[in-house]
């Protein structure tokens, strides 16, 4: 099942009809397709354009079959039955037809075959349908221009599976069909070569073609899997199930699977992004930094080919022994609050419970955290502070059932992909999208509004958006009443932020705020989805206030197609924050520093009544800070890169660089573990099994299709023998031991067992007894807070932090892309990714960039007050005037530098989105290493060219 | 086998090209502006798309891949969704990077039967060597005008009965575009008591019932060619829920077929006034009029008269009157691909159910009239339904126009009574065969109707009465062959017509005509095969320009046997 078709959104509580199917009485629903009730009668009709979950569209003409008192055939993939209507799939008029289309198809197709599974062919010899009778077409020549995907269309029946898959189902809008009769050819954009074309490398079109006209690349198609591993995707927080094809013990290709949330979609990073886990520098081997190896500084350069030049070799028993007793000493040393740890949102849940857990009873100390402090720890502040959960409301696919979607400092496209996918089939259905950002996204051509507002200029906009449904009376009265507290300080505020007031200010005219918030306000079912844009700035949580408070004061929550959605942003961060991997919270959100709390986990991990910390530990710029002047002494980090991805990265970086000993899990050299004493070498996510929760509060499994290679070892072994080394008794056997032993400390997943997800693959919570379906859509009745009530919090304008001046005249965002995740640890090493965006780039107005005398594709080199970097200027016209979008992903140009560690005073997430910089013509170009750059596929493409 | 490979370009041209600029091409500043002022103030809605590419096409005389990427981004399109569509219509010149410019006049010789039995491929071959470089001579399918054969535009400027000196003459001087003369205009169409029916009926002097009543007692057919009863379908199409639309075809592109041509451009209001009752009796919120972009003195006075029914409404609230122009395609006379090229889209035809009556233009249950049904309704209703039923002969019922063209002393428009046959109508309104020639087959219904003997010029002709031997009147369209003619050389004209035509969506018709051009273009005909070919293509193409493509080949081998005995195929 797939796109959300006309075909489907037709009631489906049609009456029942009876027919005549080949001569036999069928009963059917009205609006029951023929093919389908064949197919369900064990009738068989040979189809070639018709596939489920696709629009109907009847073009191949394959499925024809003789209806009586018709004149001529009739599809049976378009057609329903009608009361008493006789049906004959095999008359020989029928086959005739079909036999003939078949040979008519076959009469054009190639020599060769490019799939292992032509449904052509499959039809054609169940039909005896011999060697075609008709001459061949010209043939068009073959496309290889795209580093994912091959294109041959010789191979192509114009069927137009694929044109649909891209644009009904994915609405990527890149596949057309072009000119006419026999010359009828699928196009990219203007029949330009697939890998010149706007095409972001979806595969859809791949995964939806019946002839192998389209394939992935380098022909892995032809090759025959050992097995099939259903597991889920290991980038975002969409959470796609997929499937890993595998040959020995090597991932073949990736095709999607019918999850919950992505109903078989992927995008490039889930279809594509897989090999990284076959790097030749992956890490097979424990690593100690050499005793003659240079001091450790910020300032450095690396190359992960010679990893030798700083660190040697070592046995598992010698490395583990020295990364963890080096721990207990600084420990017994210098106290408990002398050792911190990072865990993953890259991690499984059992990796993120241990990772806490060891942390809460190895170091004693609550010093734990990880990279949810640097994406939506202000939301999560602003959500619990107001309605008592920080998790969504609502599931991303409801945005299928509202009327009015708002999409507010968040590029989905770029960032949740398939989540985007849902979006735009629901702007297709008349779903009213409105889109705010900064930035003019890819979205933002099928928004209703687009609302391009002054970046940090949030508040002033969402407050004027209150103003009005407060002054017009569209506010729900009863909600507000029977549901909520502090309304009538939130009124009074907003009185003050009229949209004439405010338009200057965020550069929205007042009649389009107007619009939007009556829009917004008295729609059937509203819903707001927001990202990094809202909460990366030193005012996130008031962002997120302003939001909060718009979806109470409507009444826009509590019901299906309303609600608040932030999008998060790893594959498991929503995850990893459940499971306690945040200073302040033991697992589900339950607040350290209360002690019946503390007393409920110190009996559940047995530990001595007083045992735990009842001190909120530090986050993770707070750590960096703590570091640096000596107040943490050794860390343990498993699976982030806070060298690259925390903000000020220079800093960060000598704050690592000046620990006495630093731990660090990965499965790649990366610029962190390039400051570390020890390394472990760990399992990459498809070599290990367990669950990851997403985006929409769905836990799901993750399962082994791989080994490790090497000496690398699963991340859950890894942690259990640190703890060992730190003096605690723990035995964890299979990874399902560990999740039970979760579910018992935590309510909101307590319903959801091992074995339930091993047979269903996902399950959302709040599932608290075993047997609950689970809740998609939560506050129908109350919320989680005192008395049930939601609460409003008033805020006012606060600016950046750091504002454009005479010296540093811009505003620096950052982010990432589509291609790249986060660091690009992974992603640069995976061939196809890195083959797509292989350098570092900046994105900047042309109008700006005419206006810094840079030509598009030159080099430019950016500055701040903290540090700068040289990179290639890119020309993009959705970049607003006077700012430059940097993605932080690039070691050769890490823009992190030059970012701002001014902390949101409540959540301590840094202002990523905003920062003074300059900008001149030239510098050095970025020097690549020995990764990135497109260097895998280069010498593919030039034995191609 | 793959004629070549389009390779991962230089790796290091297009690691470059990344770096420049996001995927896919970007329009540039220059052609952004260019859209810009070309649209003005017009709204981006997607149904103009069409009417947007015109007017680029008429401006800078094709259709640059930057300006498409522009108009995309203008009208927040999709490049594909505007490449798709601009080079669905032969009447857009699409030019890539790199791709030759067309030059800036286009000389498009018709080289339907009628023309190509005039001398049209002498033409071809002449014109380009007299004309040089800087012009561009094309075949264009039928371009409406049969009863001059030869037929030739010049730009916009038609020329009748064409010679190489004519032709070249208009060159030199200069005349690409058509203004008609002559015609009944709004103020001379009111003085001869024109819209006086439209206003009775608006006042109330007519029930709704009783116009419909006198249309089903004419029993006036839908005169595109599908032949539906013009009462009940606005029965059917009132019945509906509103809003309502109505869409005009006057996409006339069977070959052979130029009646509504000649009416145009003769009297306009006529049809316009019928227009406008029909809109009336079933309620019509708008009405759209798909003009076919070769008629452009039709269109000429369509935007001129038009104009002058906007300033002087007939009467008050009087719907609004929307023109739309094609731009080369045939299949767009297809009822249901209209609606799609009006709605800015490839016109390629709808499955059915839903039908148009219920769901059509913009998803609308929706009135479709071909022009000529529209310009008999006033006449119809003044004269009651028994005086068009009292026309006929054989026993057969109403006036037709028959457009006569090929080896007739007199071709034209000839309006006769239906159930004429075939020898009365050469001998009654066309003053006999031209002289040398002896009458050897016709086609009754243009391109698609088939072919039949001499020996069969005694079936009346009308709707229905053609069926049993294989053909179909359809808009009347009658191409007279002579002796000096053969009818398969007649049908690999109009096979290779539908192959041209093809909107390529079914199998069937996109490949079933080209394989079977390809087959008859052979001196031996495989019987056997395009017996099967004949049958997939009619018993499984969507529409009627599949269905009823094998009708000529079927004729010929049914009635002509002898012609691919002899050996005069080759």
């Amino acid at each position: 099942m797939n796109a959300i078709t006309r075909n489907e959104a037709a009631a489906l509580d049609a009456p029942t009809i009876g027919f005549t199917l080949n001569g036999r009485e069928v009963k059917a629903r009205q609006d029951e397709l023929l093919i389908e009730v064949a197919d369900r009668e064990g009738v068989e009709i040979p189809r070639l354009c018709y596939k489920p979950g696709l629009d109907a569209v009847g073009n191949c003409r394959a499925c024809v079959v003789e209806i009586d008192g018709e004149r001529v055939l009739a599809p049976s993939c378009c057609r329903t039955a009608s009361a008493g209507m006789k049906v004959t799939t095999d008359s020989e008029r029928a086959r005739k037809s079909q036999q003939l289309v078949l040979e008519l198809l076959l009469a054009d197709m190639p020599e060769r075959a490019y799939t292992r599974n032509n449904e052509l062919d499959v039809w054609a010899a169940k039909l005896n349908v011999g060697k075609p009778r008709f001459a061949s077409r010209v043939q068009p020549a073959a496309d290889l221009s795209h580093p994912a995907m091959a294109v041959n269309l010789d191979a192509c029946i114009q069927c137009t599976r694929c044109l649909r898959a891209c644009r009904d189902e994915q609405v990527n809008d890149v596949i057309g069909l072009a000119f006419r009769g026999e010359h009828a050819k699928i196009v990219f954009d203007m029949d330009d070569p697939m890998g010149a074309s706007t095409c972001v490398g979806c595969g859809e079109c791949v995964q939806a073609c019946p002839t192998g006209a389209l394939m992935p690349a380098r022909d892995v198609g032809l090759e025959v899997p050992d097995k099939q591993v259903a597991s889920v995707c290991p980038y975002c927080g969409v959470g796609c199930q997929l499937t890993y094809n595998v040959k020995g013990n090597r991932i073949l290709f990736v095709e999607g699977r019918d999850g919950p949330a992505n109903q078989s979609r992927l995008c490039v990073k889930g279809r594509y992004g897989f090999d990284y886990a076959h790097h030749p520098q992956r890490l097979t081997k424990p690593l100690i930094r050499r005793a003659d190896a240079p001091a450790k500084r910020g300032d450095f350069v690396m190359d992960p080919d010679r990893v030798m030049d700083v660190f040697r070799e070592a046995t598992w028993d010698e490395a583990l022994d020295f990364a963890g007793g080096k721990l207990k000493a600084i420990r017994d040393q210098y106290g408990k609050k002398s050792l911190a740890g990072f865990g993953s949102a890259k991690g499984s849940n059992e990796e993120a419970y241990l990772f806490q857990k060891l942390v809460r009873t190895g170091f004693g100390s609550n010093n734990v955290d990880h990279c949810t402090r640097l994406c939506h720890a202000s939301s999560v502040v602003a959500l619990l502070e107001g309605i008592g959960s920080g998790a969504v409301s609502n599931p991303v696919m409801d945005v299928t059932k509202a009327e009015v979607v708002i999409v507010i400092g968040a590029n989905p496209t770029v960032n949740h992909p398939v989540a985007a996918t849902f979006i735009k089939n629901a702007v297709k259905n008349g779903t009213k999208l409105i889109v705010c950002d900064p930035r003019r996204s890819d979205l933002a051509r099928l928004a209703h509004r687009f609302l391009q507002f002054k970046p940090a200029s949030d508040v002033a906009m969402l407050n004027a958006m209150m103003h009005v449904i407060v002054t017009e009376d569209l506010v729900d009265a009863d909600f507000i009443a029977s549901r909520t507290i502090g309304y009538d300080e939130l009124r009074k505020n907003v009185e003050n932020y009229s949209p004439e007031a405010m338009a200057p200010i965020c550069g929205i005219d007042a009649d389009t705020l107007r619009y939007v918030a009556r829009l917004y306000a008295k729609s059937k079912g509203s819903m707001i989805l927001w990202g990094m844009g809202v909460s990366q700035h030193v005012h996130g949580t008031d962002n997120a206030r302003c939001l909060i408070a718009l979806a109470l004061m409507t009444g826009q929550i509590g019901r299906p197609g309303t609600g608040l959605h932030p999008l998060r942003g790893q594959n498991n961060v929503q995850g990893a924050s459940d499971a306690g991997l945040i200073p302040m919270m033991f697992p589900d959100y339950q607040h350290v520093t209360k002690p019946e709390v503390r007393a409920s986990f110190e009996r559940a991990w047995k530990l001595a009544p007083g045992t735990l910390d009842d001190k909120v530990g530090l986050t993770v710029v707070e750590v960096m800070h703590a570091a640096k002047r000596g107040e943490i002494r050794g860390m343990y980090v498993q699976g982030e890169n806070p060298a690259m991805s925390d903000p000020d990265a220079n800093h960060a970086r000598e704050a690592l660089a000046s620990l006495e000993h630093l731990v660090v899990q990965d499965i790649f050299l990366t610029e962190t573990a390039y400051l570390a004493d020890v390394i472990l070498p760990a399992g990459a996510f498809p070599e290990k099994t367990g669950t990851f929760t997403n985006t929409d509060r769905m836990v799901q499994m993750a399962r082994q299709a791989i080994d490790p290679p090497g000496d690398a070892r699963q991340d859950l072994w890894i942690i259990q023998e640190i703890a060992r080394r730190l003096g605690l008794a723990w035995n964890y056997g299979h990874v399902s031991e560990v999740f039970d032993e979760m579910r018992h400390t935590m309510p909101s997943i307590g319903g959801i067992t091992w074995d339930r997800l091993e047979r269903e693959h996902a399950v959302t919570y709040p599932c608290v007894a075993e047997g609950d379906p689970g809740d998609p859509v939560v506050f129908v009745e109350d919320f989680p807070r005192e008395d049930g009530k939601a609460r409003f919090v008033p805020v006012d304008i606060i600016p950046a932090a750091e504002l454009p001046d005479a010296d540093y005249p811009l505003v620096l965002i950052t982010g990432r892309q589509l291609e790249h995740w986060h660091t690009g640890s992974m992603t640069r090493r995976a061939s196809v990714l890195d083959a797509i965006e292989p350098d570092p780039t900046a994105l900047v107005h042309p109008l700006d960039l005419d206006a810094f005398g840079v030509k598009p594709g030159d080099v430019l080199t950016i500055e701040s007050r903290r540090g700068k970097v040289s990179l290639f200027a890119r020309a993009e016209e959705g970049t607003p005037r006077g700012a430059v979008f940097v993605p932080f992903c690039y070691y050769e140009a890490a823009i992190n530098k030059l970012t701002n560690a001014a902390l949101d005073p409540f959540a301590k997430i840094p202002e990523f989105k905003y920062c003074a910089i300059r900008v001149k013509a030239g510098g050095e170009a970025p020097r690549q290493g020995s990764y990135g750059g497109g260097q895998l596929l280069s010498p593919v493409a030039e034995l191609t060219a | 086998m793959n004629m070549k490979v389009i390779p991962i370009a230089s790796p290091s041209a297009v690691r470059q090209r990344k770096r420049e600029a996001p995927k896919g091409r970007r329009a540039s500043e220059a052609a952004r502006a260019a859209v810009r002022e070309l649209l003005g103030k017009s709204p981006r809605q997607r149904d103009l798309l069409i009417e947007y590419l015109h007017l680029l096409q008429d401006r800078f005389g094709h259709l640059s891949a930057d300006h498409l990427a522009a108009l995309a981004q203008e009208m927040d399109l999709a490049q594909t969704e505007v490449y798709e569509v601009a080079s669905f219509y032969h009447h857009f010149d699409v030019v890539r990077e790199g791709d030759a410019v067309p030059p800036a006049l286009t000389v498009r010789v018709c080289d339907g039967l009628s023309c190509e039995m005039a001398g049209a491929k002498d033409l071809l071959a002449r014109l380009p060597a007299i004309l040089g470089k800087e012009v561009r001579v094309i075949a264009a399918p039928c371009i409406g005008r049969c009863e001059q054969a030869p037929a030739v535009a010049v730009g916009q400027h038609p020329i009748a009965n064409a010679t190489l000196d004519a032709v070249h003459s208009a060159v030199k001087a200069g005349r690409t575009t058509h203004t008609p003369k002559g015609f009944i205009d709004l103020k001379a169409y009111e003085a001869g008591g024109g819209y006086a029916l439209l206003k009775s009926c608006v006042a109330g002097d007519h029930e709704v019932d009783g116009i419909v009543k006198a249309l089903s007692d004419s029993g006036l057919r839908g005169l595109g060619g599908a032949g539906f009863p013009a009462g009940r379908k606005w029965s059917i199409v009132r019945n509906e829920p509103a809003p309502r639309l109505m869409a005009v075809n006057i996409d006339e592109g069977e070959p052979g077929t130029f009646k509504d041509r000649v009416l145009l451009e003769r009297d306009p209001h006529r049809f316009l006034e019928g227009m406008l009752i029909a809109a009336w009796a079933v309620g019509i919120a708008r009405i759209y009029i798909y003009l076919r972009d070769e008629y452009h003195g039709g269109r000429a006075i369509l935007e001129g008269e038009l104009a002058k029914l906007r300033k002087h409404p007939p009467y008050p609230g009087m719907p609004e009157i929307i023109l739309r122009r094609g731009a080369g395609a045939y299949i767009c006379g297809e009822e249901s691909a209209m609606i799609e090229s009006i709605e800015g889209k490839r016109g390629m035809p709808r499955l059915r159910p839903p039908y148009v009556a219920q769901v059509g233009l913009f998803g609308r249950p929706t009135l479709e009239h071909n022009f000529e049904t529209l310009y008999w309704v006033r006449e119809i209703v003044e004269k009651g339904g028994a005086w068009f039923a009292s026309h006929g002969r054989h026993g057969r019922k109403g006036l037709r126009s028959f457009s006569v063209s090929g080896r007739v002393k007199d071709p034209g428009m000839k309006l006769a009574s239906a159930g004429i046959t075939m020898h009365e109508l050469i001998a009654d309104y066309c003053g006999g065969m031209l002289d040398g020639h002896a009458f050897y087959a016709y086609l009754p219904g243009g391109a698609s109707g088939g072919i039949l003997p001499a020996r069969m010029g005694d079936i009346p002709l009308d709707f229905d009465t053609l069926q049993p031997y294989g053909c179909f009147i359809g808009s009347a369209a009658v191409i007279v062959l002579s002796d000096q003619d053969r009818a398969m050389h007649a049908a690999r004209n109009m096979m290779r017509f539908f192959a041209h035509e093809s909107c390529g969506q079914c199998t069937p018709c996109r490949n079933g005509t080209a394989k079977a051009s390809v087959l008859i273009d052979n001196a031996q005909w495989d019987l056997p095969l395009l017996e099967d070919l004949s049958q997939v293509m009619r018993d499984a193409s969507i529409c009627g320009l599949g269905q009823a493509a094998p009708n000529p080949v079927d004729c010929v081998v049914k009635y002509f046997a002898h012609e691919l005995e002899s050996k005069e195929g080759a």
